[in-house]
C-alpha cells in the first residue's frame, strides 16, 4: 500500500468538478471547523472561497502563530550540477536546452558553502538534476559528507532515490528531502515528462515514502503551480501531506509552492496561478495542515514574500542563486530558473525583524544523526 | 513566596520559561525579566552550544538564569541522550530537561523512550527534568530512576487550553516524592495559577508568553498567576461544594 493506492481511487476531473461546485456555505461550515474533512478542504480551494480570503488569512495566522511562533527558518539552495537527462517541458535544466553543462568539484562545492555559511546559513538544500552516470549517490553523498561540518541541516532536491540510496544520505548526514509531484494529475505528467527516468509517474510519487522509511526526518512535498488545474492539485498535494503524517509520523512535512518562473526554454505555464490563487491555495494549506513547514522561495517577489509572512509561512530561501558556482562566480553557468526576490540574507533577516519575526537560522542539529559519536 | 528547591538548589521563582517561537531575542528577554523567573530552557537544536557568540545563547546571563538545556527533535533514547552529553561536553551544567517526542506535530513525549533515557543520564550524573504526559505510573517509574522532578504536560504543547490533564496531575502531585512541573498548554496566567492551587510544585510557559501581543507584560502577569496559585494553594483553599450548607444541617436540633 502507498500513497498510490489512495490517489487512485480519485478521477481528477471529478475532483475538479466538485470543488467548482463548492458554495459559500459550504466554505463558511469549513471556516468553522477545527479540523477539515475533505470536503472542506475542497471548499476551501473553490472558487466561491475566493469572497472568504480575509477570514482564511486571519485563521491561517492564528494557527501558524500558536504553532510556530513569530519565527521564520531560513535556508539556502546550493546547486551541485545541471546535468540531466530528462527533458521536462518547463525546466531550464532540459536535455534539450543547449546550455553549458557543469559539475562542481567537491572543492568548488565547499567553497560555494563555505560563502553561504559566512552568510549565517546552518540550514542548506543541495540540488543536482538526474545524471546518475556523472553526478550518483556516491556523489551527493561525498558532497554531503564534505560540507556537513558547516550546517547544522542538509537536505537534498535530487532525483528520486530507491530505500537504500536514501539511507546513504542519512550516513553521510543528510536529514532532509524535498521532492515534488511537479503535477499529480497522471495524463500531463506524461504529457511534461516526455522522456528520462522522470517519466515513471509513480516511483516519483511514492518517492517520500521511500525517504521516510530510510528516516529521513523532514520530508517537503508540493506541485508546480502554473502545469495543471491549481485546485485539483493543490487537494491532492494535501491528501498526500495528512497520507505522509499518519504513515510517516516521524517526520516532519512540509509542503512548498513554486510557481512557474521563466526558464531556459521559453516555456509558458498553461494554467497560470495569480497572487490571490496563490493566497487562497496557501490558506488552505494552512487550515488542513496545521503543523506542516510551509516553504516560500525567492521565485516570488520581494514584495509578495514580505506580504505573505504573516499568512502561514515557517520556512524561506534568501539569496539564493540557481546555477551550479553561482555563489562564488559570476555567470558560472545556466541557472534552473529565474529568481524575483534578489535581496542579500542580511536584508532578508532585517526585514523580518522588522517585521516582528524571528528569523532562525538554525534549527537543528548534526549531532542527531550522528551515531558514531554516542 | 517558599523557595523551589531543585536536585539541592534552591529558587525563589516557581515559573521557568522557554525560548521559543519569539519573534526576536529582545522580546525573549523581555518575557524572562517580566517572569522573574530564574530557570531558562533552550532547545539544543536551536543553539550552537560550542560557540560562545551564539546569538540566542548571549542574550541569557547566566548569573541570573540557570540554563536548562532540552532534547526538543530527539526521536528516541540514544538521540537524546547524544544531545545531553554534547550540551555538558561544551560546558553547561549537568542540568537536562529530557524530551523525547518523536511525533514531530503534536510534540507528545514518549514514555518508554524517555524513561530510558533518563536511567542512563541519570546514572552519568545529570540532573534530569523529563517532560512526560500525564501519567502516574511513569512518573512514579521515573522517580525510582532518580530524576529530579516530574514534567507532566498540562495539555498538548503549544496550544494554550490550559490543565486538561486535571486529575491525573492531581495523583502525580500527590504521590510525588520530587517536585511536579507542570510544562506545556498553559496559556493564561489563570491557567498557571490553576496548576500552582492544585499544589504543583512549579509551571513552565513558553508559547503564551512568546505569542503575546507584549511578552514582557504577559512575563509579569504569569508571575502573579504563579505567586497567587501558590499562596493559595499554602493557605488552604476551601473545598469546592454543589450548594450552600448550613454548618450543621442533620444534628443542629442537639444544641450545643
Amino acid at each position: 500500500m502507498s500513497f498510490f493506492n489512495t490517489i487512485q481511487k480519485y478521477d481528477p476531473q471529478q475532483v475538479i468538478d466538485t470543488i467548482e461546485a463548492m458554495t459559500a456555505t459550504d466554505v463558511q461550515r469549513a471556516l468553522a471547523a477545527e479540523q477539515l474533512d475533505n470536503c472542506d478542504f475542497m471548499a476551501l480551494l473553490s472558487p466561491a472561497a475566493e469572497d472568504f480570503l480575509e477570514e482564511m488569512a486571519q485563521k491561517a495566522h492564528a494557527i501558524t502563530l500558536r504553532r510556530f511562533g513569530r519565527t521564520i527558518l531560513l535556508y539556502a539552495p546550493l546547486y551541485l550540477s545541471n546535468e540531466c537527462h530528462n527533458s521536462c517541458l518547463y525546466c531550464g535544466f532540459s536535455v534539450n536546452n543547449p546550455i553549458p553543462r557543469r559539475t562542481l568539484t567537491l572543492d568548488e562545492i565547499e567553497r560555494d558553502a563555505r560563502i553561504l555559511h559566512d552568510q549565517g546559513f546552518r540550514h542548506i538544500l543541495l540540488l543536482t538534476g538526474e545524471a546518475p552516470g556523472k553526478v550518483g549517490n556516491d556523489f551527493i553523498a561525498a558532497a554531503a559528507k564534505r560540507i556537513r561540518p558547516l550546517f547544522s541541516s542538509i537536505s537534498i532536491e535530487v532525483y528520486p532515490m530507491e530505500t537504500a540510496g536514501y539511507q546513504e544520505m542519512v550516513d553521510a548526514g543528510v536529514d532532509g528531502l524535498t521532492i515534488y509531484q511537479e503535477t499529480y494529475d497522471p495524463e500531463l505528467y506524461k504529457q511534461l515528462h516526455p522522456s528520462g527516468r522522470k517519466r515513471n509517474y509513480n516511483f516519483r510519487l511514492e518517492t517520500p515514502e521511500r525517504a521516510g522509511k530510510a528516516g529521513l526526518r523532514r520530508i517537503g512535498i508540493g506541485f508546480l503551480l502554473g502545469l495543471g488545474d491549481f485546485r485539483s492539485e493543490a487537494f491532492f498535494a494535501g491528501l498526500h501531506g495528512r497520507y505522509l503524517m499518519h504513515h510517516y509520523w516521524r517526520t516532519l512535512l512540509s509542503v512548498s509552492f513554486p510557481r512557474l518562473r521563466p526558464a531556459e526554454g521559453g516555456f509558458q505555464p498553461p494554467n497560470p496561478v495569480s497572487d490571490r490563487q496563490f493566497v487562497q491555495l496557501m490558506c488552505a494549506m494552512r487550515l488542513l495542515l496545521h503543523d506542516a513547514g510551509l516553504v516560500l522561495s525567492t521565485r516570488e517577489s520581494a514584495e509578495l514574500r514580505d506580504n505573505l509572512l504573516p499568512l502561514g509561512i515557517t520556512q524561506m530561501s534568501a539569496g539564493s542563486c540557481t546555477a551550479p558556482g553561482g555563489y562564488a562566480e559570476e555567470n558560472s553557468a545556466t541557472e534552473q530558473f529565474a529568481i524575483d526576490d534578489d535581496r542579500t540574507p542580511a536584508e532578508i533577516a532585517e526585514i523580518l525583524q522588522a517585521r516582528g519575526y524571528d528569523p532562525v537560522w538554525k534549527d537543528w542539529d548534526g549531532a542527531f544523526l550522528q551515531k558514531e559519536t554516542g | 513566596m517558599d523557595k523551589l528547591i531543585i536536585a539541592g538548589r534552591s529558587f525563589s521563582s516557581r515559573l521557568m520559561v522557554g525560548t521559543g517561537k519569539f519573534s526576536s531575542n529582545e522580546t525573549m528577554v523581555a518575557a524572562m525579566e517580566g517572569s522573574a523567573s530564574e530557570i531558562v530552557t533552550v532547545a539544543l537544536r536551536r543553539v550552537d552550544v560550542d560557540n560562545p557568540d551564539d546569538s540566542l545563547l548571549t542574550h541569557i546571563d547566566p548569573k541570573r538564569y540557570l540554563l536548562l538545556p532540552n532534547t526538543s527533535g530527539a526521536r528516541d533514547a540514544e538521540e537524546a541522550i547524544r544531545l545531553a552529553r554534547i550540551a555538558r561536553a561544551a560546558g553547561c551544567e549537568p542540568w537536562i530537561k529530557l524530551e523525547v517526542t518523536p511525533d514531530p506535530y503534536y510534540l507528545l513525549p514518549d514514555p518508554i523512550e524517555t524513561l530510558k533515557a533518563a536511567e542512563v543520564l541519570v546514572k552519568e550524573g545529570f540532573i534530569v527534568l523529563p517532560y512526560i504526559n500525564a501519567d502516574p505510573v511513569l512518573a512514579k517509574h521515573l522517580q525510582e530512576v532518580g530524576t529530579a522532578t516530574v514534567m507532566p504536560l498540562g495539555s498538548p504543547i503549544g496550544t494554550n487550553k490550559g490543565v486538561r490533564n486535571r486529575d491525573n496531575i492531581a495523583i502525580i502531585i500527590e504521590q510525588a516524592i520530587v517536585p511536579v512541573v507542570v510544562d506545556a498548554g498553559l496559556g493564561a496566567p489563570s491557567h498557571a495559577a490553576e496548576a500552582m492551587e492544585m499544589g504543583a510544585d512549579a509551571v513552565l510557559v513558553n508559547t503564551a508568553l512568546a505569542v503575546a501581543r507584549n511578552p514582557g507584560a504577559m512575563g509579569v502577569a504569569f508571575k502573579k498567576g504563579v505567586e497567587a496559585g501558590r499562596e493559595a494553594y499554602l493557605a488552604g483553599l476551601g473545598k469546592q461544594q454543589d450548594k450552600a450548607e448550613a454548618s450543621s444541617p442533620l444534628t443542629g436540633f442537639l444544641g450545643k
